[in-house]
């Protein structure tokens, strides 16, 4: 086989995508001039994780979820409750953390999961509400709306602490994310969720149990905004009950469809629009969330079907 | 022995009986049509036996089971398949993508085999496309695999819903009006798919307004009107019956008819 072939071989690959975002990962550090930068950057992964889950869920089996950062509230109140009520120390509280968040996936996903579109968005959004008020009020363990302080995770005997590790840690996460979505869309589960998408009737006439694998892929999404909001707790080591409020869960959504439905790296263009755009506009003072939502607005008026999509297609017909 | 057969199957939409005591017996390997006019309850018929509304009276047996009820996903685990009067494609998915999904019940990999591509789905995807392409040569659209399914023209998507139908390797194929919208030679071709999957062994039932092709692929008609048997028998039978005459085909396709016969 000559060098050129393997490299095409190679460039064929399903995970290819990842690595031109992988060496991006790597270089842009050297464009960091302070902390801040990697603590922005760290919070895009972080959004882009939540994104992601959100993105199996909607992008891939057309079922909305308006109540998704509620799972983040699991993620990020287990890191915190975890070690200073518990006694567990922050590493086991995480994965803890991703385990009750499957759990509730599964005990809220099996009822509301049989409704459809508006009715599918509403019982969601009533479970992200439900929690961010036990959150509130269950004030003994979480501080209330005050919220509370979270510890560092300790790693290899070494707590981390400031932005540049949960750089490293939330990008990586990121990169495996993408690599389990990409793995999924090519797989029986990811063709039966796909075409769930277009039709349910034909995919339950050709043998797919539609509401397990509707429940799968919520729980699936769960636990990547259960994962993200542990990780968004230790960067801030401080977390309130806004973390699973109901304008996060629409931010998530936005971010999804913003970013385009269907395309993994779409969540991640997605969450760096609504987390650096907010950064960068503050020089607007006071207007700063009408211009927000005026370029929200605008790209979905232009770009209909998301950024990274329309963006696709209009280099594809160039080429052509 | 009859693979499916159908006993008394009712059911009524608030006051009209759109299906009323039908009964049917369809033997193993043939081309079984139902035909009626407009609103006679032919899809209604077939939205009971393949589960998707359960009959306020009566049983459904397939392959001797009595499978009155059971889910879509059931039956088609059990071996049977149906196509849409209205296409029920995946237009996202490509066109070996959508015959792929008709797989599924051959598959056996679970979400976490699946989320780390683990070598085992690499098997089963490769054999799942070697069935589709199969499937998609069978009804001679193979070269459209890799296009986007909603990219198709009707008669294209008419045979990709049929190709990722037999993909199931059904037992008993359900057909809701598959010429529906087809010009004259799309029809020819559908006549002979229909005659090459009878010779698969499938048995076919046949939902179809094309009597042309009713009367050249059956080997026993039902005759549906306002939901009740009228007539079943042999094309031969059912074209000279003076009932289905006068009630269902009327003065226009009596000439029709006449035209196939003579």
């Amino acid at each position: 086989m000559r060098p050129v072939d393997r490299f095409r071989g190679l460039a064929q690959h399903r995970l290819f995508s990842l690595v031109p975002l992988a060496v991006v990962i790597l270089l842009m550090p050297l464009m960091f001039t302070s902390a801040y930068y990697y603590r922005v950057a760290a919070l895009v992964f972080i959004f882009a994780i939540a994104a992601l889950g959100l993105n199996l869920l909607m992008g891939f089996a057309g079922q909305v979820s308006l109540g998704h950062a509620g799972f983040m509230g699991i993620g990020a109140y287990s890191v915190a409750i975890g070690p200073t009520h518990l006694g567990i120390s922050p590493l086991p509280s995480f994965v803890l953390g991703a385990m009750v968040s499957m759990l509730v996936a599964i005990v809220v996903g099996r009822p509301i999961l049989r409704l459809k579109g508006h009715y599918l968005a509403v019982a969601t959004l009533g479970f992200g509400v439900l929690l961010a008020i036990a959150f509130t009020n269950e004030a003994n363990w979480t501080g209330g709306p005050d919220g509370m302080t979270v510890r560092h995770l300790t790693l290899l005997g070494r707590p981390l602490r400031g932005a540049e590790p949960w750089y490293w840690i939330s990008a990586t996460t990121f990169l495996v994310g993408a690599a389990f979505a990409l793995n999924l869309i090519e797989s029986p589960t990811g063709r039966a969720l796909r075409g769930i998408h277009d039709s349910e009737i034909a995919t339950r006439m050709l043998g797919v149990d539609v509401a397990g694998k509707k429940l799968m892929i919520f729980v699936v999404a769960a636990v990547y905004a259960s994962v993200a909001g542990s990780y968004l707790a230790l960067l801030n080591s401080y977390i309130t009950p806004d973390v699973s409020g109901f304008l996060r869960s629409i931010e998530l959504v936005a971010m999804v469809v913003l970013g385009g439905m269907g395309s993994i790296s779409g969540s991640l263009v997605g969450a760096a629009v609504l987390v650096i755009l907010p950064q960068a506009l503050a020089l607007f003072h006071d207007y700063e969330h009408m211009m927000l939502g005026l370029i929200v607005m605008g790209v979905m008026i232009f770009l209909r079907r998301g950024i990274v999509p329309s963006v696709a297609a209009a280099f594809a017909q160039r080429r052509e | 022995m009859n693979v499916l057969c159908a006993e008394h199957l009712s059911i009524a939409f608030g006051g009209l009986r759109a299906v009323d005591a039908v009964s049917l017996e369809v033997p193993s390997g043939i081309v079984f049509s139902i035909i009626g006019p407009n609103g006679a309850g032919k899809t209604t018929l077939f939205n009971m036996i393949s589960g998707l509304c359960t009959p306020h009276d009566g049983y459904v047996r397939l392959c001797g089971d009595d499978v009155t009820g059971l889910a879509p996903e059931q039956l088609a685990r059990r071996g049977l398949s149906r196509t849409f009067q209205n296409l029920q494609i995946f237009p996202q998915m490509t066109v070996i993508e959508n015959v792929m999904v008709g797989r599924h019940r051959h598959e056996s990999t679970g979400i976490l085999a699946d989320l780390l591509h683990l070598p085992v789905v690499a098997r089963q995807n490769r054999r799942t496309r070697e069935a589709a392409t199969e499937a998609l040569s069978y009804v001679g659209i193979e070269a459209m695999a890799e296009r986007p399914a909603g990219s198709l023209a009707y008669g294209n998507l008419k045979r990709l819903e049929i190709a990722r139908a037999l993909a199931s390797e059904p037992t008993v194929l359900l057909l809701d009006e598959p010429a529906a919208g087809c010009n004259p030679v799309e029809t020819a071709e559908l006549e002979n798919i229909i005659r090459s999957i009878i010779g698969k062994g499938v048995t076919i039932v046949l939902v179809e307004h094309d009597m042309r092709l009713v009367m050249n692929v059956s080997d026993r008609i039902h005759v549906l009107a306002n939901g009740r048997t009228l007539a079943e028998g042999t094309a031969a039978e059912v074209r000279i019956n003076p009932a289905v005459i006068e009630a269902y085909l009327g003065a226009r396709a009596t000439r029709e008819v006449a035209g196939v016969a003579g």
